[in-house]
């Protein structure tokens, strides 16, 4: 997946767990978590999302590397 | 003929309206089916029916009605059932009296769960909309979390069918902030003018159970994985069984001891609100069944669709801040529970292990009780109870 990719997979997903949420407000380095106010729940289903469409496993350890939208597409198209 | 009323879905409801028949007049219902959806200030619930019959004179749509309405009539199985909603001029003919033991073999679902048709998830902000539209909310395809329809697929087939002739919104009476702001203050009010809380707390050594933790999450793909919250929430209900005193009701002057450990989980919706509906039986649940209730539970207060059982049912309630949320948290019990657990988030602190100065994931445990029903010294039994558990996490 390239970037464009992973921006509309990361959009689509937020849009289902944050409806009211615009991803276009947020920063390239902001903190997903902060900026949307993503709980654990959120933020598990949000990588719960994003494996399965990009296909990759994403361990937990892993999970700080996708707080931000810059953080996760460099993450992603690894 | 028994009568089919009106739940209270909390000590904070006083009127609700039904939005959707999910039975016609006529039909068969059997104990915990789910017959309605009712509009209350947490969203649109699906309301079961506890009756075993034949169900008719449904009440109309879109009518605020208190609690304790009747909403539907039960020709309760085994009655005269003939005639039950001809007109009254009708004569019943008496029904041949069954012995006991064909009473017995009144048909009876016993296999599979019951034949509820599911109800398609829908935010309440959808379904007001699709009304105003004239839509079936439910027959739409939902692109949010979990198939969820949204207001956007909502806005999407309106723009995408030819304009239908909106019916008139009656009132407004679905879920909205202002209204449920206004429920919990009428419920945390009447719980901090009524109930003489006492407070306990104990910092728990989180370390064993955040091993335990990563070593299962490590080689599980995401949807298989657990959070911390599912384990808080595992070792209070056992910790229950220990201290059966805090898990009930304080109702007529006295203490009643609830029939299960239901514990209420309490939800932070976005948009502001707070909902705590049950997790029934988690203390005979496995850590994997608890994290998908809780998934579920999450996911349906949210967009509508929780049942009136969860609503009506928790015997405690759980308040878990998670790993964003403060240090710690001293709850409002939620009457007539006598009794709210708090967990503030897991954070590494400098803590003496053999004495040794560790960094060390604690989280910091705290109950807030009841004190006609309860001491504290009670109240401590069940927080030294739920440390325990979570010092040995491979027992949860």
């Amino acid at each position: 997946m390239n970037a464009t990719d992973i921006r509309a997979l990361a959009a689509s997903v937020l849009a289902g767990i944050a409806p009211e949420a615009d991803l276009a407000s947020v920063g390239e380095h902001e903190d997903l978590r902060e900026a949307l106010d993503l709980d654990s729940m959120d933020f598990l289903n949000f990588i719960i999302g994003l494996s399965q469409g990009s296909g990759v496993n994403i361990p937990e350890s892993d999970y700080p590397r996708l707080f931000t939208l810059k953080g996760l597409v460099a993450y992603l198209t690894r | 003929m028994a009568d089919f009323l009106m739940p209270a879905l909390g000590a904070d409801m006083e009127t609700g309206q039904v939005v959707q028949w999910l039975v016609q007049a006529g039909a068969r219902v059997k104990p915990g089916d789910v017959v309605a959806v009712v509009e209350t200030h947490k969203g649109a619930i699906d309301v079961e029916c506890f009756l075993d019959g034949v169900i008719g004179d449904l009440a109309p749509l879109n009518q605020s009605l208190p609690v304790g309405a009747v909403l539907a009539r039960v020709a309760v199985a085994g009655e005269a059932t003939a005639p039950a909603f001809a007109p009254a001029a009708a004569p019943a003919k008496p029904a041949p009296v069954a012995p006991p033991a064909a009473a017995a073999a009144v048909p009876t679902r016993l296999t599979g769960s019951p034949a509820t048709p599911r109800r398609a998830l829908v935010s309440p902000a959808a379904r007001r909309r699709a009304q105003t539209l004239g839509l079936l909310p439910d027959a739409l395809p939902g692109t949010g979390a979990d198939g969820a329809v949204t207001l956007a697929d909502v806005e999407r087939a309106a723009s995408d069918s030819p304009p239908a002739v909106a019916p008139p919104r009656v009132k407004g009476g679905g879920f909205d902030a202002a209204q449920m702001r206004q429920a919990i203050a009428a419920a945390m009010g009447r719980s901090k003018r009524e109930i003489p809380h006492y407070y306990l707390a104990e910092t728990v050594d989180f370390a064993a159970a955040q091993a335990w933790l990563d070593d299962w999450n490590r080689d599980r793909p995401p949807q298989d994985r657990l959070l911390s919250a599912v384990l808080l929430l595992k070792a209070t209900a056992l910790a229950l069984r220990e201290v059966p005193q805090l898990n009930g009701f304080y109702e007529n002057g006295r203490f009643r001891a609830g029939d299960g450990i239901h514990v209420g989980w309490a939800i932070a919706l976005r948009g502001g609100g707070l909902v705590a509906p049950a997790i029934h039986h988690a203390d005979r649940k496995s850590l994997p069944e608890l994290m998908l209730a809780m998934r579920d539970l999450v996911q349906r207060a949210r967009a509508g669709g929780l049942r009136s059982s969860e609503l009506t049912d928790p015997t405690i309630t759980i308040s878990s801040l998670g790993d964003r949320g403060a240090e710690g948290v001293w709850g409002v019990i939620y009457p007539p529970q006598v009794a709210i657990v708090g967990f503030g988030r897991v954070l590494s602190k400098p803590w003496v292990v053999d004495g040794q100065v560790l960094p060390r994931p604690m989280v910091s445990a705290s109950l807030a009780a009841d004190h006609r029903a309860s001491d504290g010294h009670l109240g401590g039994q069940l927080l030294t109870a739920i440390h325990q558990a979570l010092l040995s996490p491979q027992t949860l």
